[in-house]
């Protein structure tokens, strides 16, 4: 029991983790259709952005705002430099083109930061605290905290905020959008910000459990596509959905069977989502009314 | 108020649009009819900015439209209710008329709104339903009330009658023609060219990218022509 908890745990922080990246891929394939595969590259870089700038004597909070704000301007940029001249393109060039600024910020990292693996301590100590058996690190609740706050601003966003409804609008109906006045250009600027900076949080959150270099976001950007995949491509709430049970899918495995397996899991996930049920848990059908 | 010279476009190589003369002054209803494939929503989308313009000009009230990206035309006044509806269905009705008046901030947003639920009572009571399943007739009067929203000096409209019930056909003209009463100009791009004439000022008849015919709707509607190719009479 103390056992199941424990996987519990690490499965949710890590979980949460993915929900952050599924929510980013949503959000740009909701903006543009593409599938953003240098997502992870944003967590990769909120966590290196940190801790160079906690090494570099800046408080904590500082830094962090400090290395979100950076990455959401290479978001940006990744739609500017690369994104918005390739309109027109058909979606798989503009995928593989994704998978080029993947490679590229991987690259860019490595020459900028440095080829070490880093670190920073945990916002609340190092301590673990014991839950019912099973030990818990404070920064576990950070992450899960973090990523329900995301989410929440995110809906508010979204519901509450005329941008967040022309956002919606822009993803529904481009032309229609602009024929009343929306600049879907910044919108699309917007959405790729947007995303970057909830990588980066992510990646903010998590660097003090997972520790972080810059070779570090393929993985994660296929983990979350898995999650996005699983809980629903389009969908914030299946991403939210299929990043917790994909985290809690992985820590099971690495805890009953074996650590060894573990990364399997999500690959095999998506091939059997793909197969079986190409909506993912919580994506609609897509109804035209003629 | 609204002005085109010379218009020509193309959708690759194929040049659609040869050359199109068109003038409609403030206040007027001005209907553009015309078989399928004539031109006329081509004419439309490089009025609205979605269309790209290969030679010619357009001026509105005086201002060269070319260099304004579609987006920034609402704010000089040109709205478009475009072909085939395209609201935001996986929005409310309420939300696609608030997104109309998404370059206002003011208490006229409310204004406007319940003016567009006295035009159209059927949308206020849909109000908070998504806009996708409404039928229709209810899309194509959301559709008007969305490009009304945004508060046009002129307003273009594309096949507002396709597809609908004799019933709310009439409905839709009848609205058209408050829109007069309220000052705003109508450039109406019709199939249902008898229902155009009935409620237009002037009228032009495209043809193969070509401005045709052209003249008061009231000599239109009796020219032997017009009867015999768009009124089957």
């Amino acid at each position: 029991m103390a056992d199941l908890l424990q996987f519990l745990m690490s499965g949710l922080t890590v979980g949460a983790v993915y929900a952050l990246l599924a929510l980013g891929f949503t959000i740009i394939f909701n903006a543009s259709g593409v599938v953003n595969f240098a997502q992870g590259e944003f967590v990769m870089l909120g966590g290196m952005g940190t801790a160079f700038a906690i090494a570099a004597g800046l408080p904590v909070p500082l830094a962090a705002l400090l290395a979100i704000l950076g990455t959401a301007a290479v978001g940006v940029a990744l739609n500017r430099l690369a994104i918005a001249p390739a309109r027109g393109a058909p979606v798989v060039s503009l995928i593989i083109i994704t998978i080029g600024a993947a490679i590229f910020l991987q690259g860019a990292a490595g020459l900028i930061f440095d080829k070490q693996i880093h670190r920073y301590p945990g916002f609340s100590g190092e301590a673990p605290l014991r839950l019912a058996g099973a030990t818990l690190l404070p920064q576990s609740l950070w992450v899960m905290a973090g990523a329900a706050l995301t989410f929440a601003a995110l809906w508010l966003f979204f519901t509450r905020t005329l941008t967040g409804k022309a956002v919606l609008a822009t993803a529904n109906n481009p032309l229609a959008a602009s024929l009343v006045g929306i600049n879907t250009k910044a919108i699309m600027a917007l959405s790729f910000g947007l995303s970057a900076a909830i990588g980066a949080v992510a990646g903010v959150l998590v660097t003090p459990i997972t520790m972080t270099a810059y070779n570090t976001g393929v993985a994660l950007a296929l983990s979350g596509f898995a999650a996005a995949m699983l809980g629903g491509l389009g969908n914030p709430l299946g991403a939210l959905a299929g990043g917790l049970l994909l985290g809690v899918l992985e820590a099971m495995t690495a805890g009953y069977v074996s650590s060894e397996y573990k990364d399997a899991v999500s690959f095999i996930l998506i091939i059997l989502v793909l197969a079986l049920m190409p909506q993912g848990l919580l994506g609609r059908k897509s109804t035209d009314r003629v | 108020m609204l002005k085109v010279e010379g218009l020509r476009a193309r959708y690759g190589r194929i040049e659609v649009l040869h050359g199109i003369d068109l003038e409609i002054a403030s206040g007027e209803i001005v209907c553009v009819l015309g078989a399928n494939g004539a031109g006329k929503t081509t004419l439309l989308r490089c009025l609205s900015g979605v269309q790209p313009i290969a030679a010619g000009t357009v001026t509105f009230r005086g201002e060269d439209l070319r260099p304004l990206p579609a987006h920034r035309r609402l704010a000089r006044g040109l709205a478009q209710s475009p072909e085939g509806r395209q609201i935001f269905t996986n929005l409310t009705v309420e939300e696609n008329l608030r997104l109309g008046a998404w370059l206002y901030a003011d208490d006229r947003v409310q204004t406007d709104m319940d003016h567009a639920f006295t035009l159209f009572p059927v949308l206020k009571q849909k109000r908070t339903q998504a806009a996708g399943g409404l039928s229709g007739g209810q899309q194509q009067m959301l559709a008007i009330a969305r490009a009304l929203m945004g508060r046009p000096s002129c307003l273009l409209l594309d096949e507002p009658s396709m597809g609908l019930a004799p019933i709310l056909v009439d409905q839709i003209f009848d609205v058209v023609r408050q829109m007069k009463a309220l000052g705003v100009t109508v450039l109406l791009v019709e199939q249902n060219a008898f229902g155009a004439l009935r409620i237009a000022d002037r009228g032009y008849v495209l043809e193969t990218g070509h401005v045709a015919l052209s003249g008061p709707a009231a000599e239109l509607i009796e020219n032997p022509r017009i009867r015999e190719a768009y009124l089957g009479l």
